[in-house]
This record gives structure tokens, C-alpha cells and sequence, in this order.
């Protein structure tokens, strides 16, 4: 039995938007029947399309807003019926990053009090300690103590998503959720902080759960993968397995997605055509991810997914597949997937180089490994 | 912050230049001859000439209008055509009157107008917010001169709290005062009451949707740390501003409800001053209401900067 910090339980989550004198209301489901459990310490990743409800979900899990039914579990405490001052004090153990560092941030307020105001509303620090406690979580994510004085607007993105970073550190939470914690952030700068987050996940002991559409920044980060589409988890497994064996034709779809980086891969982007590019030629039929999500407004009934699926059959455009544990620790929810062929891992795969490019990258490190020698002596005394 | 109040005054000068080439245009493109209401029922062409080169309104244009800003720069507004008292005395006397009637209808309006708008914002959709909506629309279109007579009607002449009019300086008599000047202060300001209002509650909406609140809540504040706090210190920035350019308004007079309450106010001063054709007094008033209006302006811009960090930057 491993230990679970936060379990969701069947959660759903509708939105009803519209409905003036002439228009009927229409209800956005944004969220439908989610159940996940998260480990205590794992990195847990949660990824999919826009707008199919994995910010929602975040939210839900930290009762940033009211599931419409469902529950939520975090130490076997349930949040969604703990009354509002309990929920208030709890917080200090489960913090947020959102997704733009420009926005979240209190413009009216210097580093000091942002970062403060957690100290003194949970652990009742002020004065000298206060001050003292805010220079070391600045000094913690990378930032300058003096900064303590600055507003928001005079820090660039990244050093303000290090500053909501220390403000979600200040209450000593147990659980982060990241809502896209990096995407709103230039690519170099998106290493750092994800760099920053591993290092205090694992000198503070903390359990992340991280929002993202970039499956790279995933690989690299998540212990545990749940992909969804339209409000719903249709995978969920380890990481290592969900990108080298996926078993949801979706999965699939997304990972074929990536662009390889590599001279002869993949070019990113769709093909000519409107299709998605195919460079793995395992499946040629199931290869293509073609037409649009569908409305989560009105969502197809049956498997959700059957419509822009090319091994759907008639059973998917009627019963909703349940979610299904295939192997341990993997969880499909696929009425075909064990029909399917051997997934185009391919898709992963870098192609061998040519000779001609394994020279160029030879010369390459050879060079780097030179000037890092010389910088070397130089700076030694 | 000073080089910015500085740059600030600095602008407003050319402004004031032009407010005063303005008002003294407008009087000599006014219908009527000043010199005729001056002689009363004299026509002797020899008098009026007279008359004329007394108050030198024979110099070209532009030497009068010299003459006039040099005396204006002097602190002299030339004297009444009708009393024959000083402008500046007569500005003087008036405008405390006016002043201590605008100070208390903004009170008013701020302390009815902006918890409304609060209120309003943090509760939308529910019927406390329609209601608010309701009471803003109704101080909106409701006219101050048929709420006034009501008032009169009720309080003074049926329940005989308040006195109906008149008017009884501060320092002499603040009770009294006092008495006087709260049912014109809260005709006026149940109208402004309205405005700030109604720009509270938007401003509030937008600023309660932002992310700053979002993660404020994620803090673990309470619901009323964050409206009062985070999202309330945010949005009253526009409000700070518009209040300032009300108080501005309001210092030209109200004409209407100084006649029905009878205050000698600013207002009283100015209709009567353009009914004699009292060329003098107007100019006198108009630019003085023209000061006040720029410097409520100077005040709501500094006013802006001191409390957005983001200004205080760029300025």
C-alpha cells in the first residue's frame, strides 16, 4: 500500500455560460468523473489539449473552486466538506503556482509583503523574524534578498515566477500544484525553473503535481503521467512506459505530435494536408489525429474520443470505455487497446545519424570540452 | 515624486494661459454693451465715451487682455460693475460657502457610493446587487431640484428637523452650519453617491477576477482580507481619480441647489453676476472654477502616481 497524499474520487465540474433573455444557458462540462490518486513525494503530471480541463482539475484538487460532485481527499481529510476555516488554515500545507508570473502577482504589494503575508497569517511571524525568514526563501529560489523592497513590475518573468515560487514555499506546504508553472516563460528561462523545482522537491520533501502541454518538460519532470481529453482521464501510467509503450490511440496521437530535434526528424507542425506528420510507419491507418475537439459543450456521446479516433468502432460511438487498470500501475481507458498495434514507439526514437553529422557533433564537443579547460585556468587563481 | 508634481505644474501653466484668453474672449463675444447697463438710463454719447475710457475699453484687444491677466497675476479681479466691490473679495466670501457644500456632499457620496459599489461587485448576481443597482439608477435620474423640494417638503416643513434654506458660516456656528448645509450636501451627493457607484462596482469586478486574487485565496486569506486588501486597494485607483475630478465639479457650484436651499454659494454668485452682465464677476468666477477644476486634476494625478508603484516607476 504506498502512501497517498491527494485522492480525487469521481469529481465533476460544470460551467453554465450564456443564458440571457434570448439565449438558452448552455453547461460546459468541463471536468467529468476524474479519479486519481497521488503519491506522497511522486511528481505527478497531468497533460492534454487546451481547454480539455486540466486546469479545472488543478483548481478542483485544491478546492480553488467548488467540484459540482465528487470529493477530494488530501491525508485522508475530506476538502470538499471541511468547513471554511479549516480549509483556510490547510492551505498552508498545499500552495498553488499559476501559470502567468505578470498576472498573480499583487501588483500594489513589494516582495516583502507577498512573500510575508503566508508567514504571518499561518505561522504568526513578524517583525525582525519575518524579515529574516523572507531573505532566506528569496536566497532559496535564486533571488537577492534586497529584492525584498521591489515591486512585481520591476522583475522579469522568470525571477517572478521565483518570486511566486517563494511565496507558495513560505507556509512550508507538503503538496505544489503547478498550473503550467513555465509556460508563460521564455524557453531558457523554463529550464531554470524547472531545475529550481526539482531541487526543493527534493530537498523539501514535496509532492508536485504539474499541469502542462509540453510533453518534454513531462518526461523530464513526472514520476507518473495522466493524459486527458475532454474532462476526462483516457491514460494514465508511469512515465517511462506512457512514452515508450502508449496504449490510448490519443497517447499516441499526442507523442506523435512532438517534434524531434534532430537533423533528418520530424519537422513540428502539421503536414501538408492538414494531417499530422507520421514518421513511425507502424500504424499508417491510426497515424492521424485529424479535425478539431469537439464542443465540451456537447461532447459525443460514448467513448469521447471516437470521433477524431481511426480505430473506432461502433461499440465507442455508444458505451463510454470505463477507465481500466491493463498492467499494474496502468490505467487505459480504450475498449479496443489491447486490439491495437504495437505502438509506433518509433515516435520517440531518434534517427541515427549520418556519418557526416556524427563528425560535425564529434568536432562539436571537442571544441566545448576545449574552451571549458581554458576558462578553467583562467579563473583559477 | 517631486519632479513629477513639478513636471506636473509646469504643464498646467500653458492650460491656465489658455483658460484665461478664453474667458476673456468669451465676455467681449458676449450680446450687450457693459457700458449701457453701466450709464442706467443716461444715453449722453459724452458719458458713455467717458465711461469707456474710464475702464479703458477703448484699448485694442490685446492691451486689454494684458492689462487684465497683469492684474489678475496681482490677485486683482477688477471690481463688480453692479456693487462695485472687489471680484476677489466677493470670490472670497463666496467660496467657503461652496467649498464646506462640496467637501460634505463628497462625503456623502464616498461613504453611500463606494461600500455600494463594494458590495455590489463582490455579491453580482445576487438581489443585494440589484438592489444597489437600483437605488444608483434612481440617484442617477432622479433631479436634484425635485428631490430637494421633497426633502424640504418632508424633513423641514412636515417633521420640522431641519431648517428649509439659509445659511450660517462654519466657524460661527458649526451646529447650525451644519444643520443648514447636510440636506443640500445629500441632494448632491446621492447623484455623485450613484456615479461612484456604479464605477466601484466595475472597477471591482475586473479587479476581483484577476489572478493576484486568485492567489491571494490560495494564500488561505480570508474573503474579507482579500476583497478589503488585495483586490479593494487595487481597485480604487480609478475611483481616487474620478472623485477627485467630481470635487472639481462640484466646486463650480450648483447652480440649482444653492437657488432651492438658498445658499450664497458659487452657483447663486455666477447667475446672478451673468443676468447683470457683471463682465467682471464672470470672468472672475469662470477662472476661478477653471483653477479649481485643473487643480483637482493635478491632485487626482499625484494622487494616482502615489498610490500605483507601476507609476512611480515611469514617472
Amino acid at each position: 500500500m504506498t502512501d497517498i497524499i491527494l485522492e480525487a474520487r469521481d469529481l465533476h465540474r460544470r460551467f453554465v455560460t450564456g443564458g440571457g433573455l434570448l439565449q438558452r444557458a448552455t453547461t460546459i462540462h468541463a471536468v467529468g468523473g476524474v479519479s486519481l490518486r497521488i503519491r506522497r513525494g511522486e511528481t505527478f503530471a497531468i497533460v492534454g489539449e487546451s481547454g480539455c480541463g486540466k486546469s479545472t482539475l488543478a483548481r478542483l484538487l485544491l478546492r480553488l473552486i467548488e467540484p459540482s460532485s465528487g470529493s477530494v481527499h488530501y491525508d485522508g481529510r475530506d476538502l470538499t466538506a471541511l468547513p471554511p476555516r479549516d480549509m483556510r488554515a490547510l492551505r498552508a500545507q498545499m500552495q498553488f503556482i499559476f501559470q502567468d508570473p505578470f498576472s498573480s502577482l499583487n501588483p500594489r504589494m513589494t516582495v516583502d509583503r507577498i512573500v510575508g503575508e503566508p508567514l504571518r497569517l499561518h505561522l504568526g511571524l513578524s517583525g525582525a523574524a519575518l524579515r529574516a525568514r523572507v531573505a532566506g526563501l528569496l536566497t532559496r529560489v535564486g533571488l537577492r534578498p534586497e529584492h525584498a523592497d521591489r515591486y512585481p513590475h520591476e522583475f522579469s518573468g522568470g525571477q517572478r515566477q521565483r518570486i511566486c515560487i517563494a511565496r507558495a514555499l513560505a507556509s512550508g506546504p507538503k503538496l505544489l500544484v503547478g498550473d503550467e508553472p513555465v509556460s508563460a516563460l521564455d524557453v531558457s528561462v523554463q529550464a531554470q525553473i524547472v531545475n529550481l523545482l526539482e531541487d526543493l522537491k527534493a530537498d523539501l520533501g514535496l509532492t508536485l503535481v504539474v499541469i502542462a502541454h509540453d510533453l518534454a518538460v513531462i518526461r523530464h519532470m513526472a514520476d507518473r503521467v495522466a493524459v486527458m481529453y475532454l474532462g476526462e482521464i483516457v491514460e494514465m501510467a508511469a512515465t517511462e512506459d506512457l512514452f515508450t509503450a502508449p496504449r490510448h490511440p490519443y497517447t499516441r496521437a499526442l507523442l506523435r505530435a512532438i517534434p524531434i530535434p534532430a537533423p533528418g526528424g520530424r519537422m513540428s507542425g502539421p503536414a501538408p494536408g492538414g494531417r499530422m506528420a507520421d514518421a513511425g510507419g507502424a500504424e499508417p491507418a491510426g497515424a492521424v489525429l485529424g479535425g478539431d475537439i469537439p464542443s465540451p459543450a456537447a461532447p459525443p456521446p460514448g467513448c469521447r474520443f471516437h470521433t477524431r479516433c481511426a480505430h473506432a468502432t461502433a461499440l465507442c460511438a455508444t458505451t463510454p470505455p470505463p477507465l481500466a487498470e491493463v498492467t499494474p500501475g496502468t490505467q487505459v481507458a480504450c475498449h479496443h487497446w489491447a486490439a491495437l498495434p504495437p505502438a509506433a514507439d518509433a515516435a520517440l526514437r531518434v534517427p541515427a545519424r549520418s556519418p557526416a553529422a556524427e563528425a560535425r557533433f564529434a568536432l562539436y564537443r571537442a571544441a566545448s570540452e576545449r574552451s571549458r579547460t581554458t576558462t578553467h585556468r583562467e579563473t583559477a587563481p | 515624486m517631486l519632479p513629477f508634481i513639478l513636471r506636473r505644474i509646469l504643464i498646467a501653466i500653458p492650460t491656465l494661459l489658455l483658460v484665461s484668453v478664453f474667458v476673456f474672449m468669451l465676455q467681449k463675444l458676449l450680446p450687450g454693451d457693459p457700458v449701457l447697463v453701466l450709464a442706467g438710463e443716461e444715453r449722453d454719447p459724452e458719458v458713455l465715451a467717458y465711461l469707456r475710457a474710464q475702464y479703458r475699453l477703448d484699448d485694442p484687444l490685446i492691451v486689454q487682455y494684458l492689462n487684465w491677466l497683469g492684474n489678475v497675476l496681482r490677485g486683482d479681479l477688477g471690481m463688480s460693475l453692479r456693487t462695485r466691490q472687489p471680484v476677489t473679495a466677493l470670490i472670497a466670501e463666496k467660496l467657503p460657502v461652496t467649498f464646506q457644500l462640496a467637501v460634505m456632499a463628497m462625503l456623502f457620496a464616498i461613504v453611500i457610493g463606494i461600500p455600494m459599489g463594494i458590495l455590489s461587485a463582490v455579491k453580482k448576481g445576487t438581489w443585494l446587487d440589484y438592489i444597489a443597482n437600483i437605488i444608483a439608477l434612481s440617484g442617477l435620474s432622479i433631479p436634484n431640484f425635485w428631490l430637494g423640494i421633497l426633502l424640504i417638503l418632508l424633513v423641514s416643513v412636515n417633521l420640522g428637523w431641519l431648517p428649509a434654506s439659509g445659511y450660517e458660516p462654519f466657524w460661527s456656528d458649526p451646529v447650525r452650519s451644519l444643520q443648514t448645509m447636510i440636506m443640500p450636501a445629500f441632494v448632491l451627493g446621492t447623484a455623485l453617491a450613484a456615479t461612484l457607484m456604479r464605477h466601484t462596482r466595475s472597477s471591482m469586478l475586473g479587479v476581483l477576477q484577476s489572478d493576484y486574487v486568485r492567489t491571494a485565496r490560495a494564500k488561505g486569506l480570508r474573503e474579507r482580507v482579500v476583497v478589503m486588501k488585495h483586490a479593494f486597494r487595487n481597485g480604487v485607483l480609478p475611483i481616487v481619480t474620478l472623485s477627485a475630478l467630481l470635487f472639481g465639479e462640484l466646486l463650480a457650484g450648483a447652480v440649482l441647489t444653492e437657488q432651492i436651499f438658498s445658499i450664497p454659494g458659487f452657483g447663486k454668485l455666477i447667475v446672478d453676476a451673468v443676468f447683470n452682465r457683471d463682465y467682471a464677476v464672470v470672468q472672475g468666477v469662470v477662472l476661478c472654477t477653471a483653477v479649481a477644476f485643473i487643480a483637482m486634476n493635478l491632485l487626482a494625478d499625484v494622487l494616482y502616481a502615489l498610490l500605483n508603484p507601476r507609476m512611480r516607476m515611469t514617472s
